[in-house]
């Protein structure tokens, strides 16, 4: 079962002026529930359009988005239609009713956005609050909880994030850089989301806090249950810590599969402009050169297996 | 960038898009006064025609042009009705309802300040922020203020000032835009409830933008120093402003414009304003 | 070998809260001489002083104590005048992270005429200067652009046109690759490595991606504020652990030769810092055990 499918999908920016662009051009995907998935592709080539329609912060051109097999989009006519059907749309006026119906859209879609939770790019510029609590506290408070799951939720979204206890009273603003980061990421994670979408969650982050960042987003997702979709550039990271991935290029979907599967067709990646791990490089190199070792390696861990079999064999039977 | 009030120019290619920004200034401030030389009806119909031709050598489209008219359709209603209402002469007309008198003083008063104000504004938007670009005329600016420096106003700081807000107005639009659309995924809400919650709902907003403008500031500040920046003192400039013989032209076309117009007021005839 | 441009000797910087007392030592003694023409890459985790180490070199920051010699002369230890500093930030120029924040000018050339215009370059040559600097960096054909519609990987090469408007012996990066995406990154680097192999200039890539590291001739790892370690890529890059232990990583492959010798697998080689000498390196040790087997066989 996939939780989100994207079905025919297409999406153009600035419709109808000589501006226009096709962003996403016809996309049909899905998303397995439970994973962690990354999209990858370089600037421009659909990747972040496509993060904004998972939670309704842009609505497709075409096609429709399917959350649990339901389109997260409800438009005004098709609500129309559903509420003629029942009793009490009779005693409205047709003003009322398309008045009710609006504020029925946008009630829909804030709901949305707690179960599809969206991180954006450098999110520490979201942060506003006095005090670190505070600032996760937002969004629960938003969701319209009590001041005692709002608590709750709070202090569980910091422990998902490594954020200690004596922080939640500090100042955001007082924090490094990792650290705010990793504030913005509770944040959103303290609505508990279903859905978890990121958008360059490590960018510009130096190794330790690159790791603590994915660290959080991993616990979170295994102890949830939780979907997670990863939108970079870094294969590095994605093979390290994604189940599946996507290769957006030119607006649709070139490659989707598990890493293993996306990392053995090497030579369409390539193609469409992307850094390949080094270790990916290497392994290329290495079979170019004769040695016999398999195409769908992208870890350190693999390599050194793989290359310890082959170079030990020698040794081992002289 | 969308509807941002200053990106009023429309790029095209025009002779007027191509004079001298100082001699645009300058041309502005003489038609303004133009527009306050008229005293009768033959001299508005002249000036009204004026307007008419700087709208076309600018090409600048008319719907535009009326579009910007629009947000002093207040003041010019209003303008009108005092002046319709306080003007005393021949009475004209008296509804029998009414207890007022209308007189066709009034009547002509009102017809030439509505013609005033729209010649004024059309005319300044054609010569300033129509044909020129804000930087360009940023450095118009600096350029015809540039005496004031020896009474010690900072003309340099302020044109820098200007500048740099005008660099960052795109930076810090798009910066908006991200901002809200974070806290929106963070359920909030800006569209609904009270007022005042509307006004709390854009704290989130707010904080934000300001900590990012000022971390962007100092920033900037450190770049400027890197790069040698130590006021206006000394410095050089790459695109240096020349007066051309068309610019001079075109000041003494509105000059003899005005001459033309006083001419008028001796010489012309309809109604005259006392 | 060539002259020492930079010297340094146990250089410290202090950040003094507002009452003026000394808060947190961010540097903390730094020796370090850098050679003309030299790619340095300085290296560090966040808050590791690599950063503050930066802008002492450009005096945004004063030393607290300690010597600091660029070009020659001596920078501590005195007052300094106006036109002392500005010669030093005419020759040592930088260029900053964000690139949204270091253009000031709303057209493409006038920006990168802003630094030779504070110098009071005339005319002929400042048009000859911004032309030079943009076709150096390639972008010669956006003179007339405004900036905020270029790419990340664009803004920042207007932002090193700006820098060589100037003419400068040696350019800082301050993690300027950091906000950018990989085509812009690659962009960004080739134009660092243009401008040191091209132009003799002195670079110091301040970063935290090994990789970018890997290009550089030499690396200075920073941690604590005090010097780590000192040397070329391939020295560095066989101190894993060391490298580990101060939230920093090796490249990849470094790594895998790295693990593969604790697994017993005795590759031979140094030069471990970029993939083609790594799979030379393995492929040479593949052969060699291959050809031991095959005499066995015999």
């Amino acid at each position: 079962m996939y939780k989100i499918y994207l079905e025919h999908v297409s999406y153009i920016y600035g419709q109808g002026t000589p501006f226009e662009k096709k962003a996403l051009d016809d996309v049909s995907l899905g998303i397995r529930e439970g994973c962690m998935t990354g999209i990858i592709g370089h600037t421009g080539s659909g990747k972040s359009t496509m993060m904004q329609l998972l939670n309704g912060l842009a609505t497709p051109t075409e096609g429709r988005v399917l959350l649990d097999g339901y389109d997260i989009n409800s438009r005004p006519e098709d609500l129309l239609e559903e509420w003629k059907r029942l009793p009490e749309y009779k005693n409205l006026s047709k003003g009322a009713a398309k008045k009710a119906i609006k504020r029925e859209v946008l009630r829909r879609k804030r709901e949305l956005c707690f179960r599809v939770g969206l991180v954006m790019q450098y999110p520490e510029y979201q942060l506003f609050e006095e005090t670190v609590f505070k600032d996760i506290a937002y969004g629960p408070q938003n969701m319209g909880l009590s001041e005692e799951e709002i608590s709750k939720r709070v202090r569980e979204a910091a422990r998902f994030t490594g954020i200690e206890e004596e922080l939640l009273d500090k100042s955001p603003f007082d924090l490094s850089g990792g650290q705010k980061r990793r504030v913005a990421l509770a944040g959103v994670i303290a609505m508990r989301p279903e859905v978890l979408v990121l958008d360059e969650p490590a960018a510009g982050l130096d190794p330790r806090g690159r790791d603590y960042i994915f660290e959080g987003i991993s616990h979170y997702q295994k102890t949830t249950g939780s979907t997670v979709l990863i939108v970079s550039h870094s294969m590095e990271d994605m093979a390290r810590y994604c189940d599946d991935m996507v290769v957006m290029a030119e607006g649709e979907a070139k490659l989707h599969g598990s890493c293993k599967e996306v990392f053995s067709k090497v030579s369409t990646l390539s193609e469409v402009g992307l850094d390949i791990p080094q270790i990916t490089q290497l392994m290329t190199l290495l079979r170019k050169k004769g040695l016999a070792v398999a195409e769908d390696i992208y870890t350190v861990e693999d390599a050194v297996l793989a290359l310890r079999k082959l170079l030990q064999k020698g040794k081992g039977e002289s | 960038m969308k509807g941002v009030a200053f990106g009023q120019y429309y790029p095209a290619e025009s002779p007027m898009h191509r004079l001298d920004p100082r001699a645009k200034v300058v041309m502005a401030i003489l038609y303004i006064i133009c527009t306050f030389l008229c005293k009768n009806l033959t001299g508005f119909l002249v000036l009204t025609l004026s307007a008419a031709f700087l709208v076309v050598i600018s090409h600048i489209p008319l719907k535009l042009v009326l579009r910007s008219l629009k947000p002093i359709l207040i003041i010019i209603a209003f303008t009108s009705i005092i002046n319709i209402f306080m003007s005393r002469g021949e009475v004209l007309l008296t509804p029998e309802s009414w207890r007022i008198k209308i007189y066709a003083e009034g009547l002509w008063n009102a017809l030439f300040m509505v013609l005033r104000i729209t010649v004024l504004i059309i005319g300044t938007g054609i010569f300033l922020t129509y044909t020129t670009t804000p930087i360009a005329l940023t450095d118009a600016l600096e350029y015809l203020l540039s005496p004031l420096k020896k009474l010690k106003v900072p003309v340099h700081d302020f044109a820098m000032m200007m500048t740099i807000a005008l660099r960052f107005i795109p930076t810090l639009t798009e910066e908006t835009e991200k901002i809200m659309n974070a806290q929106k995924a963070r359920g909030a809400d800006f569209t609904t409830g009270s007022l005042i919650k509307r006004v709390k709902a854009l704290i989130p907003i707010l904080v934000p933008l300001f900590v990012s403008a000022f971390n962007r500031a100092f920033d900037l500040a450190s770049a400027m120093e890197c790069r040698c920046y130590h006021g206006g003192e000394g410095r050089t400039r790459l695109n240096v402003l020349r007066y051309r013989t068309v610019d001079f032209l075109a000041m003494a076309a509105v000059v003899v414009f005005g001459v033309g117009l006083l001419l008028l007021n001796r010489y012309g005839f309809g109604y005259t304003l006392s | 070998m060539s002259d020492i441009y930079i010297h340094t000797k146990d250089l410290c910087f202090s950040y003094t809260d507002a009452d003026g007392k000394i808060e947190h030592p961010a540097l903390n003694g730094i020796s370090v001489d850098i050679r003309e023409g030299e790619y340095v890459a300085v290296l560090g985790h966040n808050g590791s002083g690599k950063s503050t180490f930066a802008k002492l070199l450009n005096l945004i920051l004063e030393p607290t104590s300690g010597t600091l010699i660029i070009g020659g002369v001596e920078l501590t230890g005195r007052e300094l005048s106006d036109e002392e500093v500005l010669q030093l930030r005419k020759n040592v120029g930088m260029v900053f992270q964000n690139p949204d924040n270091q253009l000031v000018a709303t057209i493409v050339e006038e920006d990168v005429a802003f630094g030779p215009e504070n110098l009071g370059v005339p005319m002929p040559e400042l048009r000859r200067r911004v032309d030079d600097s943009l076709s150096a960096v390639n972008m010669l054909d956006y003179a007339h652009h405004e900036p905020h519609r270029l790419s990340g990987g664009q803004k920042q090469r207007i932002a090193i046109a700006g820098v060589i408007a100037m003419m400068p012996k040696c350019i800082i990066f301050d993690e300027s690759t950091a906000m950018l995406d990989p085509s812009g990154r690659r962009e960004v680097l080739e134009t660092i490595q243009m401008l040191n192999k091209q132009h003799g200039i002195t670079v110091l890539n301040i970063t935290h991606y090994m990789n970018e590291a890997a290009m550089a001739d030499r690396i200075i790892v920073i941690n604590d504020g005090k010097l780590l370690l000192d040397g070329t890529p391939d020295e560095i890059f066989t101190k894993r652990e060391l490298l580990q232990s101060v939230g920093l990583e090796v490249p990849q492959c470094a790594a895998l030769i790295h693990e593969l010798r604790t697994a017993g697998i005795d590759v031979e080689g140094t030069c471990i810092s970029n993939v083609e000498s790594c799979a030379e390196i393995i492929a040479e040790y593949y052969a060699k055990t291959n050809l031991h087997r095959e005499e066995q066989d015999v």
